[in-house]
């Protein structure tokens, strides 16, 4: 991996450029992407005015005009607020006002924990918790020391707030008035960080900067992009997933108003036109002939019967304690169960789309994606372009939920762009989007517990089946039968002395793609049902039950304590509701969640669901409490209603009526409890989702006697 | 053909199809994007726009039904006094995350607002279950609704 030790410091302050590096080993995608922005519209005056002071992360212009690179993508999570604000803190900015830009395709952008430019897996915080507070202090540091030189003083002898500097003898400078003296100096590689107690933002509620421009309609998302010259392209891909066009015939499309090419790409065929109404229309005229290939034989009845002679085999050991296999022999007795979980959509609400400009010498991307490196990798490979070639900029994301990191979308942009010689918007249908995604993985776990006379367990298995996305996208991290992006809280954190752990990755021949909270919404749904299914089994109530085995882990005692006070277990509830409990711990990040529901016929609804969180050290906590609130709705869809069907190799699924989402009528009262810590920070932009299932199944089967093991949930 | 109805208060002669849907009409030939496409069958409400003050998913609106008549979008909310109230309360609540539903549940906020004051939950519930969010802004929506029109919540 190539690094900055090469391109001078000064060079690199000057143009703004940077040396871009590859991805991990074993990965698909090998890019080298610059950070050079040649990208359209120009920067605001300041930005590019001589004596202008930029680093990877901060740009200061002779107006005193403060700006700050977001490196992650925002899709909702808030990173377009949290990660200026971990360099506004050290910077000593106002981070209600200072501009916030997002980073074009670059090396110091890449997530350290991922290995590439990517935003996921709940890291942007706990990535860059440190070292975005080093950048900002860097940049504060290199400007109060040309302050404290042109006044030839003691740069400790400095104070600096909202970026003027004020000498021993009260004399002022802005920054801008230091940008050029600064960016001649070499940062300092270690600078001394504030102390938590010293944070003026960092951990607080702070506004989000993106409210603005969303509340009233300004925002870009990808959808929203407009070039000079720019077609819009509709696209007609396989009705049989991984099916490829054959031949097809536009000419009636050809013919249709506004019409100016019909072509084949790898994945379809496009209709390219001037508005992207009269694409949509035409391409449903095109006749297209289609390679179906393997994926005809798909149907749900032979993807399930295969799932479970796949579940028949040990499979890789991926957890050994003591011996299961005795423990379970010797005990009183044996309990055993078998989960399972559906294919989902990712569903966000900006259906897919991407623009981009292929021409001779230059590729602009334009869009919404949370891999930026994956996206200039792929226009390497179509085009044939050099990556200091080529320009990403970001946009706004309608949603990610893991979609966006995959970037077949944009492959087909870049295709079509370069075949027509224009700037092209491709835009997919709703249907095109829930019939052509990567599917959250289907999956089936059995679990055995044996229990002693005292109803606690004395031995767990948890076997899990389930097809692998890593091995698709990072190959390199699945090794011998094991891949760890499956086993995600497959552990349980229950003190059970004697424990086996195995896992059969099993290829369904349907695509999967990482979806919220990935496999913790399949393996905390499985094991917090199973354990509950102990504790009845005990004749206990379900929270004595976990805390009873959990006396080893203060952080998991502490959030169940807490949502168990906080939702009145315990305590009879409400007419005709009942509770349920759940915890996990995921992204370093503890929770506890309590849900209350009422059961009318075969209709669940869940009233109100009590949070106990530990996150450890937050950014901001606005953002904190909007992810656990969005992230629990979101994963009651999934505890509801969610099911991706196939037949004959075509996802059943069509839209918002077959596929139907949690709405505002059946959106629960939410109720947060954050613990206050000071650990290191956790993630949240995920867990929840995985916690509501099983917690919500919990409360049916304490409503109804039913005990529900599969998703979504059906009453009988 | 051409077309001419208002938006946002100002003439605007569209040339297109009669069975344009008006989103598209907004977004590709008038220009204004704050209007949202996110499903095409009116299931989601990303699309909503006003339509002589009445709420319509303009994806599902063809451009013919708005001939002569008034449409209004998100970006003329700030210029009405129950907009700005409901945008001001999205703003102190910090309602949106990704956001690319909002600008939809705004313009049905307004219009609930509009033709009643002081809803309660149930009217809330009612009004905005046609707009869809997958970030799961509902709490925040409804309690920007009450903080709207000076109600509490139930």
């Amino acid at each position: 991996m190539t690094t900055l030790q090469n391109t001078s410091r000064r060079e690199f302050v000057k143009t703004g450029a940077a040396v871009g590096g590859g991805l991990f080993s074993g990965g698909l995608i090998v890019g080298c992407a610059t950070m050079a922005d040649k990208g359209p519209p120009a920067l605001p005056p300041s930005a590019t005015a001589p004596g202008v002071m930029t680093t990877a992360w901060v740009k200061v212009g002779t107006d005193n005009a403060v700006t700050i690179i977001c490196a992650r993508a925002e899709m909702g999570q808030g990173v377009f607020t949290s990660m200026p604000m971990l360099v506004a803190e050290e910077l000593e900015v106002d981070i209600a006002k200072v501009r916030i830009e997002m980073a074009p395709a670059g090396e110091p952008y890449t997530n350290t924990m991922l290995g590439g430019q990517l935003t996921g897996g709940s890291t942007s915080v706990r990535e860059a918790y440190d070292r975005l507070r080093v950048a900002g202090a860097q940049a504060r540091l290199m400007l109060v020391a040309a302050a404290a030189e042109r006044w030839k003083v003691d740069p400790a002898g400095c104070s600096v707030a909202n970026a003027v500097i004020t000498g021993p003898g009260g004399q002022k400078l802005t920054y801008g008035d230091v940008a050029e003296a600064a960016s001649k100096l070499t940062p300092p590689k270690e600078p001394k960080l504030k102390a938590a107690k010293d944070f003026k933002i960092v951990g607080k509620w702070v506004p989000r900067r993106d409210t603005p421009a969303k509340v009233d309609g300004s925002a870009e998302f990808g959808i929203d992009v407009k070039l000079p010259g720019m077609l819009y392209a509709a696209l007609a891909q396989c009705p049989v997933i991984g099916g490829k066009p054959v031949s097809f015939d536009g000419a009636q499309a050809k013919g249709m108003p506004g019409v100016s090419h019909v072509v084949q790409v790898g994945d379809g065929v496009a209709v390219v036109a001037d508005t992207y109404w009269h694409a949509r229309k035409a391409l449903g005229t095109v006749k297209i002939v289609w390679n179906e290939g393997a994926g005809k034989s798909l149907s749900s009845a032979s993807v399930g019967a295969a799932l479970k002679t796949a579940s028949a085999k040990p499979g890789a050991e991926f957890r050994k304690l003591g011996n299961f296999d005795a423990g379970y022999g010797a005990a009183a007795k044996k309990i055993e169960a078998t989960y399972e979980l559906p294919f989902l959509a990712h569903a966000p609400l900006e259906p897919m789309n991407f623009t981009a400009d292929v021409r001779k010498d230059s590729c602009l991307l334009y869009g919404p994606t949370q891999f930026q490196q994956a996206a200039v990798g792929t226009a390497q490979a179509i085009t044939g372009l050099k990556p200091e070639q080529i320009t990403m900029r970001t946009t706004f994301l309608g949603g990610g939920f893991g979609r966006r990191i995959d970037f077949d979308f944009i492959a087909q942009a870049i295709e079509i762009s370069k075949a027509v010689g224009a700037p092209v918007k491709l835009l997919w249908s709703r249907e095109d989007d829930m019939k052509h995604d990567f599917y959250r993985p289907i999956s089936r776990h059995t679990l055995s517990a044996g229990l002693g006379a005292n109803g606690m367990p004395t031995a767990a298995k948890v076997h899990l089946t389930s097809p692998s996305v890593t091995q698709r996208l990072f190959a390199a991290f699945v090794k011998d039968g094991v891949d760890p992006f499956m086993l995600e809280a497959a552990v349980m954190p229950y003190d059970i002395p004697n424990q086996l752990g195995q896992v059969v990755i099993h290829d369904t021949g349907l695509r999967v793609g990482y979806w919220r909270s990935v496999s913790h919404a399949l393996n905390v749904f499985a094991n917090e049902s199973f354990i509950d299914e102990l504790a009845v089994s005990a004749g206990k109530d379900p929270v004595a039950y976990r805390q009873a085995l959990l006396t080893k882990e203060p952080r998991y005692l502490k959030v169940l304590a807490t949502a168990a006070e906080k939702s009145g277990w315990g305590k009879p509830a409400p007419a005709g509701r009942s509770r349920g409990v759940a915890v996990m711990e995921g992204y370093g990040t503890y929770l506890a969640m309590v849900s209350e529901v009422s059961v009318s016929g075969k209709e669940i609804k869940v009233h109100r669901v009590t949070i106990a969180a530990d996150v450890g050290s937050m950014v901001n906590a606005n953002v904190v409490a909007q992810q656990i609130e969005g992230s629990t709705i979101f994963g009651l869809s999934a505890a509801l209603f969610g099911e991706i069907t196939l037949k004959d190799g075509v996802v059943e699924q069509n839209n918002f009526n077959d596929y139907p989402v949690v709405r505002m009528h059946e959106s629960p009262v939410i109720d947060v409890h954050m613990i206050a810590s000071t650990e290191k920070p956790g993630g949240i932009g995920e867990p929840l989702t995985a916690l509501i299932s099983p917690s919500v199944g919990n409360a049916v089967f304490a409503a109804t006697g039913q005990r529900l093991r599969k998703l979504p949930f059906r009453l009988a | 053909m051409t077309i001419r109805f208002n938006v946002n208060g100002k003439a605007v002669d569209v040339k297109a199809e009669a069975d344009t849907p008006l989103l598209w009409v907004i977004r590709d030939e008038v220009g204004l994007t704050g209007t949202k496409f996110g499903c095409g069958l009116a299931l989601c409400g990303a699309c909503t726009v006003h339509l002589d003050g009445t709420p319509v998913r303009s994806c599902q609106t063809p451009l013919s039904a708005a001939e002569g008549k008034n449409v209004t979008t998100i970006e003329a909310m700030a210029s009405t006094e129950i907009g700005k109230k409901v945008q001001a309360a999205w703003v102190a609540l910090d309602v949106p995350q990704c956001g690319y539903c909002q600008s939809g549940q705004i313009m049905s906020a307004v219009a609930l607002l509009k033709s009643n004051p002081k809803p309660t939950d149930a009217d809330i519930d009612s009004a905005m279950s046609g707009n869809i969010c997958r970030c799961g802004t509902y709490p925040r929506i409804r309690a920007a609704i009450h903080t709207a029109a000076g109600t509490k919540g139930a």
